[in-house]
């Protein structure tokens, strides 16, 4: 197709339309929730795609948001976990509207409707940059979840990778265990973990250091922390990724919703053209909506 | 509603002289197909749920639509503002055409101009290509020299219409706003003018504020309302439609099961679109026919 970009060929491709996943387990993980499914027709995602997740009742109903489903990026996804058919996929969310406090509230047993894998996925670093020979990942927030599923992948190809976490306070923080035997830096605005501080701060440290030239930052957090990342990169020469988010309706290129604004001008689809995107392509991180769920 | 119209089923039907395997379109603006072949593969084409295809509208010159945030959900719809991006006529006839083509079914092209001569400059680059079955003339929009929009106003929807309909044999669908008193008036216009069809409704003009700072939410200030908010407002104004012309009817706003898709045809739709559905399950529309056929529907 003309209009592919590079990585099209390299993307998993989703089922065709929307279909259930039963909900396997859904655990409390600090301030946040880990929600669960068994999707059993679905291929195994990559690291920074993201699904359309709607709950099977309760959505949708009469009067009442949520009607539009909601995108995550997968935070984790086994396939045969347990013994069952399928991938569990995994999901990291905070109750901060009616569709993710309908989510929070799912029960084992109950289904959620799913489309996907979507997006574009993360690049390996060399994929980035030919010269690169290790990873810097760095996430905030709630926006921890695709580098859990990008360190596995990493870690699985030999790749050395640092990987800084940071949230805003106690109520705030979650999904570290994602993480599994890994060593993490972490940080916290209020100092309850962690160096007291932005994670950008942790970021910064490690750009200073000797080996930081050859390596390929990514990130998924805030708006503002990736602004502040894409600053740090930017200034230093060091490419990065973005896992990004904004407003969207549909998940597959349909309903325009998702601009991005890009440094040459003009917009992209997040959900075709992203999620994860180069951040010296943007105008900036800073999309207008994000964080409305 | 006094038509007598063709029997209503999910069955193969025919539209302004156009085979169809079935009576279930999309809605302009609401189903890139060739962003979802790259999502969903090649079942987009094995199992695309339209009968044909509708574009998304085109204009003579190239836009990037309206700046962000572009949605806002509402309890039974959403409202959006997204302002038309597309690569331009030239773009579109060199890069989405042939694509577009590829699906397999007839293919009606959006169009929309803010002059008459745009509007026939893109009339005339599209009709004469074999790759297209039908016009939707996509009139919700101004027109530069006299100010006044264009599909709320049936003079100038006449005139318009005789700007463009000797440029082509090709069936013209005129897509109503319904963000008029009286959208019969203007469906009367454009048949008078030689519209082969008409198509409603268009979304609602609407507006939703940011709760934090109470500025309006979406970049372009306001957008348009769509999903099952407007079922009733669209059944209402496709039969007064039905009642005032002749011409066939794509009818169109918050069809979400065969029911509803029901109650248009019985309204006099001779076809119905699937629009905001779609974005909730890409497969929204294979379901509303599949209901339709069974002659069941749940309302959602």
């Amino acid at each position: 197709m003309s209009d592919r970009s590079k990585s099209d060929g390299d993307r998993t491709q989703a089922p065709l339309g929307r279909r259930p996943a039963e909900v396997v387990a859904n655990q409390a993980s600090g301030g946040y929730r880990i929600v669960s499914g068994l999707d059993r027709l679905g291929p195994d995602p990559q690291a920074g795609q993201f699904y359309m997740l709607a709950s099977e009742r309760g959505w949708g109903e009469g009067a009442a948001r949520p009607y539009l489903p909601r995108a995550f990026s997968v935070a984790g996804a086994e396939r045969g976990a347990a013994g069952a058919e399928g991938v569990r996929l995994d999901f990291l969310l905070e109750d901060v509207g009616p569709g993710t406090g309908r989510l929070a509230r799912l029960e084992p047993g109950e289904r959620l409707l799913l489309t996907g894998p979507l997006g574009r996925p993360f690049s390996t670093p060399r994929e980035v940059d030919p010269e690169a020979a290790g990873a810097i990942l760095i996430g905030g927030g709630i926006g921890i979840a695709p580098l859990a599923v990008l360190r596995d992948a990493l870690a699985a190809a030999g790749v050395p990778t640092r990987t800084l976490l940071g949230f805003r306070d106690e109520a705030h923080t979650g999904g570290i265990e994602l993480f599994r035997c890994s060593e993490v830096g972490l940080a916290s605005e209020d100092g309850h973990v962690g160096h007291r501080g932005y994670v950008t701060d942790l970021l910064a440290q490690v750009l200073e250091g000797d080996q930081a030239g050859t390596a390929v930052v990514y990130s998924c957090g805030p708006p503002a922390m990736l602004e502040a990342v894409r600053g740090l990169c930017a200034a230093r020469g060091i490419a990065c990724e973005l896992a990004m988010e904004s407003p969207m309706a549909c998940g597959f290129g349909a309903c325009f919703g998702c601009a991005v604004p890009l440094a040459a001008g003009g917009y992209i689809r997040l959900c075709v053209d992203g999620p994860v995107v180069r951040g010296d392509r943007l105008e900036t991180a800073l999309v207008a909506g994000a964080g409305h769920r | 509603m006094s038509r007598a119209r063709i029997g209503i089923s999910g069955s193969a039907t025919e539209f302004c002289g156009i085979e169809l395997a079935h009576p279930i379109i999309n809605a302009s603006g609401t189903f890139d197909a060739i962003a979802a072949r790259r999502v969903f593969g090649e079942e987009l084409i094995s199992r695309l749920p339209f009968s044909a295809f509708v574009s998304k509208t085109i204009t003579l010159a190239p836009r990037a639509g309206n700046p962000p945030p572009r949605l806002w959900e509402e309890g039974a719809g959403m409202i959006n503002s997204i302002g038309l991006p597309n690569r331009g006529l030239g773009g579109f006839i060199e890069r989405d055409l042939p694509e577009l083509a590829a699906l397999g079914v007839p293919l009606i092209v959006s169009v929309m101009g803010t002059s008459a001569e745009e509007f026939a400059a893109l009339v005339e680059g599209v009709a004469g290509r074999r790759e297209v079955a039908a016009l939707e003339l996509n009139i919700s929009c101004p027109n530069v020299h006299s100010g006044l929009i264009v599909g709320e106003e049936p003079d100038e929807t006449l005139a318009l219409l005789a700007a463009v309909r000797p440029l082509t044999g090709k069936p013209l669908v005129v897509k109503l706003t319904p963000n008029v008193a009286d959208p019969s008036v203007i469906a009367r216009a454009a048949e008078a003018g030689g519209a082969d069809a008409v198509s409603l409704i268009n979304t609602i003009k609407a507006a939703a504020l940011d709760p934090r700072s109470g500025e309006r939410w979406l970049g372009a200030g306001g957008g348009g309302l769509s999903g099952p908010a407007v079922r009733t407002v669209a059944l209402r104004q496709v039969a007064d439609v039905a009642d005032a012309v002749e011409i066939p009817i794509i009818g169109m706003g918050g069809v979400e099961s065969g029911s509803d898709a029901r109650d248009l045809l019985t309204a006099g739709a001779s076809l119905v679109a699937v629009g905001t559905a779609s974005f909730r399950d890409p497969l929204a529309a294979e379901r509303v026919r599949s209901e339709l056929e069974r002659g069941d529907g749940v309302r959602h």
